[in-house]
């Protein structure tokens, strides 16, 4: 195949991915609403004392991104294995981890982005000021493609199991620990006035090695499920 | 050309068939017969490439298909029991992804032209989920009508399809074969076929023994 129709069969697949999700806007909504209710427990349960929660925020939020993409992750692929068209997906005579790679950022620019946009009025809510909210920010810009990323693994893995929902988080809740550390680390070096270049860095390095390795594992991982 | 060397397949504990052998011409027809559960779908996914043989090899052009899967895949059209389309597209997006997805680009007029032909004409653009069974099969159908791929396998294609739908895809897939093209498929269905070659194998013949 040559180039250009590869980046153009890359492209509908984004296309399409995007298409269907505006169709089935509640399933998108479903996770933003939950990633809100999560974080707005927290004031309910904990303390609403500001410095209480200040000091929670970082994490706070970050779990609930954690939560709120994994459980967008059952969307993934389990609708194309249902309905064939992940069959025919495999049968394309293109490569399968470039398209996975697709699928994988469509899907994050419908889950994972609208919790970035969302971030800053959460931090907000649990009195964040403007430094740390931009950082909070960034880190999840950074870290949330890692978590689709790595989730796509475990999706694929557990596609038609029986129960699967719940074992793709055993499987890749683990897997998101570094970035969960890395992310509120960040956020938390920030309000405390110390260096967070480390951080920031560290969560390129997995964006970067996690775009480079999870769609081949995704890919095989495909195949196995499908047979 | 497409040869299939002793060919077994085990799905769980249960060998379904072992020792399979044949091969397959430009221009012919092979159907495969068996009774249910006798492995049809699962040979003809084994022929895709999507499921690996237990032992033994499929060969495209003298070369392994798991060994060429992308130029293989070109020339390959499969059609299976779920029709691969999706249900909140409308059958005119379904059938233009599909394309681009293969990397083929027909122009929007060469799509309506097929989703008419096929029986669908005021039905493109309706979101799939509204259209009926058969009506959804036809939508799947329509890539055929597109495609010029070497190979195609269809796994029951008659299912759910009215008798001027069944006879316009037999005569779909004469005229497939008059261009020298190849066709595997299974049916339970009795569907008089114009063939200058057409093979059957039955896999309930396709020794279980050990």
């Amino acid at each position: 195949m040559t180039q250009p129709s590869l980046f153009a069969a890359w492209r509908a697949m984004v296309a399409r991915d995007l298409t269907l999700a505006m169709r089935r806007r509640a399933d998108v909504l479903t996770t933003l609403f939950f990633f809100i209710i999560v974080v707005s427990l927290f004031p309910l349960g904990v303390s609403p004392e500001m410095a209480v929660l200040r000091e929670i925020a970082p994490g706070v939020i970050w779990v609930a991104a954690l939560l709120a993409s994994m459980l967008s992750l059952g969307r993934l692929f389990a609708d194309d294995y249902q309905d064939g068209t992940l069959e025919q997906m495999l049968l394309l005579p293109q490569p399968l981890s470039v398209l996975v790679l697709g699928k994988v950022l469509a899907h994050w620019l419908v889950s994972g982005v609208p919790l970035v946009l969302l971030s800053p009025l959460l931090g907000m809510q649990l009195g964040l000021n403007g430094n740390a909210i931009v950082l909070l920010m960034l880190t999840l810009l950074l870290g949330t493609p890692v978590l689709s990323l790595i989730g796509a693994v475990g999706a694929a893995l557990t596609l038609g199991l029986r129960g699967g929902g719940v074992l793709v988080s055993l499987l890749v809740l683990p897997l998101y620990i570094p970035v969960l550390i890395f992310g509120t680390g960040a956020v938390d070096a920030a309000i405390s006035g110390m260096e967070f270049d480390g951080h920031l860095s560290l969560l390129g390095a997995f964006l970067v090695l996690a775009a480079l390795s999870t769609p081949v594992a995704t890919a095989a991982a495909l195949r196995i499920s499908a047979e | 050309m497409l040869e299939v060397r002793d060919l077994e397949c085990v799905r769980g504990d249960h060998r379904l068939f072992t020792g399979l052998n044949f091969e397959l011409q430009g221009g012919e027809l092979l159907r495969l017969r068996g009774s249910n559960g006798s492995g049809k779908t699962s040979l003809l996914r084994t022929l895709c490439g999507l499921l690996e043989p237990a032992a033994g090899e499929v060969l495209w052009q003298g070369e392994s298909i798991l060994a060429q899967r992308d130029e293989f895949n070109a020339e390959l059209l499969y059609l299976g029991h779920h029709n691969g389309i999706k249900s909140e597209l409308t059958g005119f997006e379904n059938l233009r992804i599909s394309n681009t997805l293969r990397g083929e680009s027909p122009s929007e007029e060469q799509i309506y032209d097929a989703l008419g032909q096929i029986g669908l004409a005021g039905r493109e653009d309706l979101p799939t989920q509204v259209l009926s069974q058969g009506q959804k099969r036809r939508v799947a159908l329509a890539r055929l009508l597109l495609s010029d791929a070497a190979l195609w396998v269809l796994d029951e294609p008659f299912t759910a399809l009215d008798v001027g739908a069944v006879a316009q895809l037999a005569k779909l897939i004469e005229a497939h074969l008059q261009k020298g093209r190849m066709v595997v498929y299974t049916t339970h269905q009795e569907v008089v076929m114009q063939a200058g070659a057409c093979r059957e194998v039955n896999l309930d013949l396709a020794g279980q023994e050990a």
